[in-house]
């Protein structure tokens, strides 16, 4: 009875066309919000902002990045870790080598960068679908990973390949406790996250839309293949990018190539399977799962055994746990956790009457 | 140049391509009868390898180890099919994809966490010795693996093109419905190609094995397969095989002629990158099947 829409009648196209129709979902909404920026930076401790919130958060924006991709636009990517990497090396680059470049211009310098590498890395998709898409995505993966390993220029010739991320210091302010770091990444990611609502409800997302489910279909009726495909391809790398930059300077401080390897691409893809294709709440919401997925499993472990179990027992079985979860969830909702959370709120709609 | 250098190179690769086209093998044949993109093809390389290798440190014979490794893929194809095609009849490709990588995760941990996760020598009684053909070295080990590839190759064109079995099977890959609607069983049938490219992925694991030994490493394999598989397109067996010998050519070339220009280590992602600036040209690879798409 408190959850549903009788009564909000829309007078204008302002109040048709809002992300949140409903009083409800609105007022939830801002109590989401404030809650990540009042409530958490308030009672969060250090280990939950570095170990849980901030990777959490910056792996969403990589996953809505290749929701973007995937999801709306139906061309399968496994190179975004790939994409990733590109956004960190280059923001460290900006900041290196631009004097007097401010933080957030080099995170968006970097975004912009990861998007045309992503375009180049997307021009095949013009001719190529499917599951040999997914392969070519895989070219860029390598190809980065052994560019930004083997040319040192990129690391500033460091032996080791690892780039010492700068301080993120912005008009004056030093970002560098983990609450100020978390509350710097919510803020981005809060801001990237409206940005790509709005963008799928818009005339280009729905384009997405008609290319992901029938490409000649959507060609027939005039909409430009090169043109569309190529901004999907951008537009996921500069979120992927962002994402990288963040990886690097708010939450790691230092990273090699290899911390973006092709494990974190299949990590992202399933943050989007599992959180769900084309929604941009599962993309958060798969992000938190894989997230503290292994933790959970290492406290049960720990408690279960009481210690018992050896090192490499724990890490397989964390690897069985993790495949068995996946194929679970497959099998009983393969549109993910945001079909759940629908379902869920279609009941909320019809509650306390069963029809 | 020199040319029986480059000769000697252009040989080893192609050998070395056969071995590529073996675990490109076992994706073809399971691509062809149910539309799955089996990522889980290395670690099955891997857990064959490794079941037969603990079988022959406790000194079975090789030829019962075989056999028992062999049931031992049957058993899987039958939990696969039960526990993972079944409940996904119907998805769209990617989650049968995503259940693959998901699958691959469970057999790599079950393998290491039963079967322990040390390194195993393995050694099957071919030596890794060259020998002189005219002023090229060719190693007899690589020209054993391109026999058993010949003969592999061989016996799955008869089992698709002469059996009944076979005959299924094509049916199923051409048309899931139609082949349900004159009678073919579709589980059995994936039980059937699941075991068919479990055989191929213990031939596969053995051959790599014996070369690099049993270890985790083995799971990369299916990395090297997929250039492999995409040039010679998803559907084709001879695809595999020639996908194999020209990735495994070019990548051994590159790195010898090309590596020294734009720096070594350059072979691990040389083949993707033929590969897709061959699909530019060709997008259903070099034999796969020309789709028309309607509206």
């Amino acid at each position: 009875m408190i959850y549903r829409e009788a009564g909000q009648l829309k007078s204008s196209y302002e109040a048709d066309q809002q992300i949140f129709p409903i009083l409800q979902d609105r007022i939830a909404f801002l109590g989401l919000l404030a809650a990540a920026f009042v409530l958490v930076p308030l009672v969060g401790n250090d280990y939950w902002f570095n170990a849980i919130l901030i990777p959490s958060l910056i792996l969403s924006l990589a996953a809505l990045g290749l929701n973007i991709l995937t999801g709306y636009a139906g061309q399968i990517s496994l190179g975004s870790a790939g994409f990733m990497a590109v956004g960190a090396f280059a923001a460290y680059n900006l900041m290196l080598r631009v004097p007097h470049m401010p933080v957030l211009a080099s995170f968006f310098l970097a975004g912009l960068v990861a998007a045309v590498v992503g375009l180049l890395f997307g021009l095949p998709s013009l001719r190529i679908k499917g599951f040999y898409l997914a392969v070519t995505t895989l070219a860029a993966q390598f190809v980065i990973e052994w560019a930004l390993t083997k040319f040192s220029w990129f690391s500033n010739n460091s032996p080791s390949g690892v780039i010492n991320a700068q301080k993120i210091v912005i008009l004056g302010v030093r970002f560098e406790t983990p609450v100020r770091r978390y509350v710097l990444t919510a803020a981005i990611v809060a801001l990237l996250a409206l940005a790509a609502k709005n963008l799928v409800r818009s005339r280009l997302g729905r384009a997405w839309m008609a290319i992901r489910d029938m490409d000649v279909a959507a060609e027939v009726i005039g909409i430009p293949m090169l043109k569309t495909k190529l901004l999907a391809f951008g537009v996921s790398s500069f979120y992927c990018g962002v994402a990288g930059a963040l990886w690097a300077f708010a939450y790691l401080g230092s990273v090699e190539p290899q911390a973006f390897d092709l494990n974190r691409s299949f990590q992202i893809l399933f943050m989007v399977i599992i959180g769900g294709m084309g929604s941009i709440l599962g993309s958060f919401l798969g992000a938190g799962f894989i997230v503290l997925l292994p933790i959970l499993l290492n406290v049960a472990a720990h408690s279960f055994f009481r210690g018992g179990v050896s090192q490499t027992l724990a890490s397989n079985l964390e690897l069985m746990v993790f495949g068995a979860l996946i194929l679970f969830f497959l099998a009983v909702e393969s549109h993910g956790l945001a079909r759940l959370w629908q379902i869920g709120k279609e009941k909320l709609r019809l509650w306390p009457f069963p029809h | 140049m020199d040319w029986s250098f480059f000769l000697e190179v252009a040989i080893g690769g192609l050998l070395a391509g056969v071995m590529y086209s073996l675990v490109a093998l076992g994706f073809v044949l399971i691509f062809k009868a149910s539309g799955v993109f089996n990522f889980a093809q290395g670690a099955m390389v891997f857990l064959a390898a490794l079941i037969f290798v603990s079988l022959v440190e406790k000194k079975w014979n090789l030829a019962l180890a075989f056999a028992a490794t062999l049931a031992a893929m049957v058993v899987l194809a039958f939990v696969v099919e039960r526990l993972v095609l079944r409940p996904l009849v119907n998805q769209p490709p990617i989650s049968l994809f995503m259940a693959t990588i998901g699958l691959a995760y469970l057999i790599e941990g079950t393998a290491q966490g039963i079967l322990g996760a040390q390194v195993h020598g393995l050694d099957i009684g071919i030596p890794d010795t060259p020998i002189q053909l005219g002023a090229i070295n060719v190693s007899r080990f690589d020209l054993f693996a391109a026999g058993v590839a010949i003969v592999l190759v061989a016996l799955l064109s008869v089992f698709f093109s002469k059996t009944r079995v076979g005959r299924a099977l094509r049916a199923v890959a051409d048309d899931h419905q139609a082949a349900l609607a004159v009678g073919i069983p579709l589980e059995q049938i994936w039980v059937i190609v699941w075991t068919a490219s479990g055989f191929v992925a213990l031939v596969a694991g053995i051959l790599w094995g014996s070369r690099t030994g049993v270890q985790f490493s083995l799971t990369f394999t299916a990395l090297k397969a997929l250039p492999v598989l995409i040039l010679g397109g998803f559907t084709s067996i001879p695809g595999a095989i020639v996908g194999g010998l020209i990735v495994g050519a070019s990548e051994k070339l590159a790195e010898v002629y090309i590596g020294p220009k734009i720096g070594s280590g350059i072979e691990n992602w040389f083949p993707y990158v033929l590969a897709t600036l061959f699909l530019l040209v060709r997008p259903e690879g070099l034999f796969g099947e020309r789709r028309i798409e309607r509206v």
